[in-house]
């Protein structure tokens, strides 16, 4: 297989992951290639497969440049950097990395929830700045027994219910359709589930209707007791009325681990206190990205090796 | 005369004597001077010697210490009810020399404390404090992706000390897929996690120790270096019992060295000062001993204190007392 070209479009975004890529494949790092319309001229032949990640797949245009390609697949679970429909068109075949994940990112809005209400890292920037010696940190808020509201009951917001569960916290849920197999309350819409819950969290696929589904009311809805956790993608939130609400005090508290335009983060948010900003972080352990890696190559091994796909969408 | 009148008698609340630091107290508008006289010296100081000779409950708020001389003080004194869940600074022996009954914190903390421990030990494996820095500082853009952590739920958790604090870790955790074990003086009968008879298995066999074991002769330095070089370089120690729980020094020998994988501190030995070589490093997240610092807690502490003088005034068993061995 090392005369199959290997695209990868987005930053390496994992070392095993290159590593293991050249190992099997001759691999083109997209990203660090100054000259892309004459690299992708002369390549364009041979290059059979894409790997892409979150901040990075194939787009129109990009699978239109490439005649002969096969398969994208992809170092994540969202695929909303890939034109699906351009590769069913095209009957490229797409795989990402579900399950995988969804333990780590679970478990971080779990964590998100904590270190918001507990005020974890700031307790820690406290006693690294010497505060403590000068007097008590302030109280902080309980989360055992908070109700927790989930937007979108996936595979992931699944998870985060039965975690949060074993905090004894009432869960509910928007999705876009009812449950007919859990016990969680449904809410219709999203305003009325952040008005019936203290903490809510956004873990619904990013779509055109899901884009900008934490608006200006969703907010207001939660209100200066609520904590919104974002563990989902950038754009689900409309950022600018999230920054303001915070900043106005109309939202009591946020856990961000993305963000509209990463790397970059607003920085009215660098001074508050009652946010947690981290570098989307959600799948980032060691042990999920390695399976994660595995993953991505084993499905480009078993589609040049004409095999079943191990985790396809196309 | 008032004291005839048995409906008088009744409605005069029972004198409770406050033994606190200045510095520390219950925050405005408790429920606890509504149903009981109050008497803190550091308000009021007592206009006689006679009114200590009688009195004959105290309640001691925070960790000040209560020693043979400050009992030598109160002779009527039946009960001490403390505000903490552990009484380390209460002289247990000598109270129960005085036939002196005393109780703690019940389960009033276990919950929040028990997220404590889960927040801190998020904090280390998952980097949480450090990746808010990282973002906060401006690095995102600059330096690119942040350095992995590691998964909850593929870590072996050791509970050093399975009370009401432990068994609420056990149970959260557990939903995390985290396999646990513990360590206790007694192995409970009604609890299936693995048993170590002591500190040394118990780390030997576990990637993270939760210390939340009640501080006394036995446990004082209960994580020792032997206890770190089971747990071995990988390892997390996570403590939200009491600072000399964990032999500090050693702790910090052991991080700078790379000989332990990081830390998640709530207490220390020598509050508040914090050893500064733990102060740059990412691997340690560190919280100024606020593990049960809530508005719920302390509500829940109220409903205990209450609860405990009420039993006590009225002659019905204690509801949190603690048990010495």
């Amino acid at each position: 297989m090392e005369s199959i070209g290997v695209l990868m479009t987005c930053p390496p975004p994992d070392a095993y992951l290159v590593e293991q890529l050249e190992k099997r494949f001759t691999l083109y790092k997209f990203h660090s290639i100054p000259d892309k319309a004459h690299f992708l001229n002369s390549n364009k032949a041979s290059i059979r497969a894409v790997v892409g990640n979150a901040s990075a797949g194939a787009d129109a245009q990009l699978i239109h440049q490439l005649p002969n390609l096969e398969i994208v697949s992809s170092f994540s679970v969202g695929l909303d950097k890939i034109d699906l429909a351009k590769c069913k068109e095209r009957g490229i075949r797409v795989t990402n990395t579900p399950d995988v994940l969804t333990d780590d990112v679970a478990d971080l809005a779990i964590g998100l929830m904590l270190a918001v209400l507990r005020r974890l890292c700031q307790s820690d920037r406290y006693v690294r700045s010497g505060q403590w010696k000068k007097g008590d940190f302030k109280l902080t808020t309980k989360f055992t027994g908070k109700s927790v509201g989930i937007i979108g009951l996936g595979r992931i917001g699944l998870a985060i219910a039965k975690r949060a569960e074993a905090f004894r916290c009432p869960i509910s849920y928007h999705a876009r359709t009812e449950k007919s197999d859990v016990n969680y309350k449904y809410y219709p819409s999203v305003v009325e589930l952040a008005a019936n819950c203290q903490i809510l969290v956004v873990a619904c696929a990013l779509t055109e209707e899901t884009r900008h589904i934490i608006n200006r009311e969703v907010i207001n809805a939660l209100g200066p007791k609520g904590v919104l956790i974002n563990i989902g993608r950038g754009p689900h939130v409309d950022e600018p009325e999230l920054v303001s609400a915070l900043v106005e005090g109309r939202l009591g508290g946020a856990g961000l681990d993305v963000f509209q335009d990463e790397p970059n983060v607003p920085e009215e948010l660098f001074g508050l206190e009652n946010v947690v900003l981290l570098p989307h972080v959600g799948s980032g352990t060691m042990e999920t990205r390695k399976e994660m890696a595995d993953l991505v190559i084993g499905n480009l091994e078993a589609h040049f090796l004409n095999r079943p796909l191990l985790t396809h969408v196309l | 005369m008032a004291g005839e009148n048995p409906n008088f008698q009744n409605t005069d609340p029972p004198t409770v004597l406050v033994h606190r630091f200045p510095t520390f107290d219950f925050p405005p508008g408790n429920r606890l001077s509504t149903q009981f006289h109050l008497l803190d010296p550091i308000t009021s100081p007592p206009t006689s010697p006679v009114l200590l000779h009688s009195i004959r409950a105290l309640l001691c708020i925070g960790p000040v210490p209560v020693t043979p001389e400050t009992l030598n003080r109160l002779p009527s004194l039946q009960i001490i009810v403390g505000s903490s869940a552990g009484v380390d600074h209460i002289d247990l022996t000598e109270c129960s020399r005085r036939n002196i009954a005393v109780t703690n914190a019940g389960s009033a903390f276990s919950e929040d404390t028990a997220d404590y421990a889960v927040a801190l030990l998020f904090g280390v494996l998952r980097r949480l404090p450090a990746g808010d820095r990282y973002v906060r500082d401006g690095f995102w853009p600059v330096n690119g992706d942040f350095p992995l952590g590691f998964k909850l739920g593929a870590k072996r958790v050791g509970i050093l000390g399975l009370g009401s604090i432990g068994s609420e870790v056990a149970k959260r955790l557990a939903a995390f897929g985290c396999s646990i074990a513990y360590f206790s003086r007694k192995k409970k009968t009604s609890v299936l996690f693995p048993y170590y008879e002591n500190a040394i298995d118990l780390a030997a066999n576990s990637d993270v120790l939760i210390v939340c074991c009640a501080l006394n002769d036995e446990t004082h330095h209960i994580v020792n270096k032997d206890v770190m070089v089971a747990l071995g370089k990988e390892g997390v120690i996570i403590n939200v019992g009491r600072g000399p729980l964990v032999d500090e020094k050693q702790l910090v020998e052991f991080l700078v060295r790379g000989e332990l994988g990081g830390a998640g501190l709530d207490v220390f030995e020598n509050e508040p000062n914090v050893p500064k070589e733990l102060l740059e490093r990412d691997n340690v997240v560190l919280s100024p001993h606020c593990s049960v610092a809530t508005p719920e807690s302390f509500e829940a502490l109220q409903d205990v204190i209450i609860a405990n003088l009420k039993a006590f005034f009225s002659n019905k068993p204690l509801v949190s007392p603690v048990q010495k061995d």
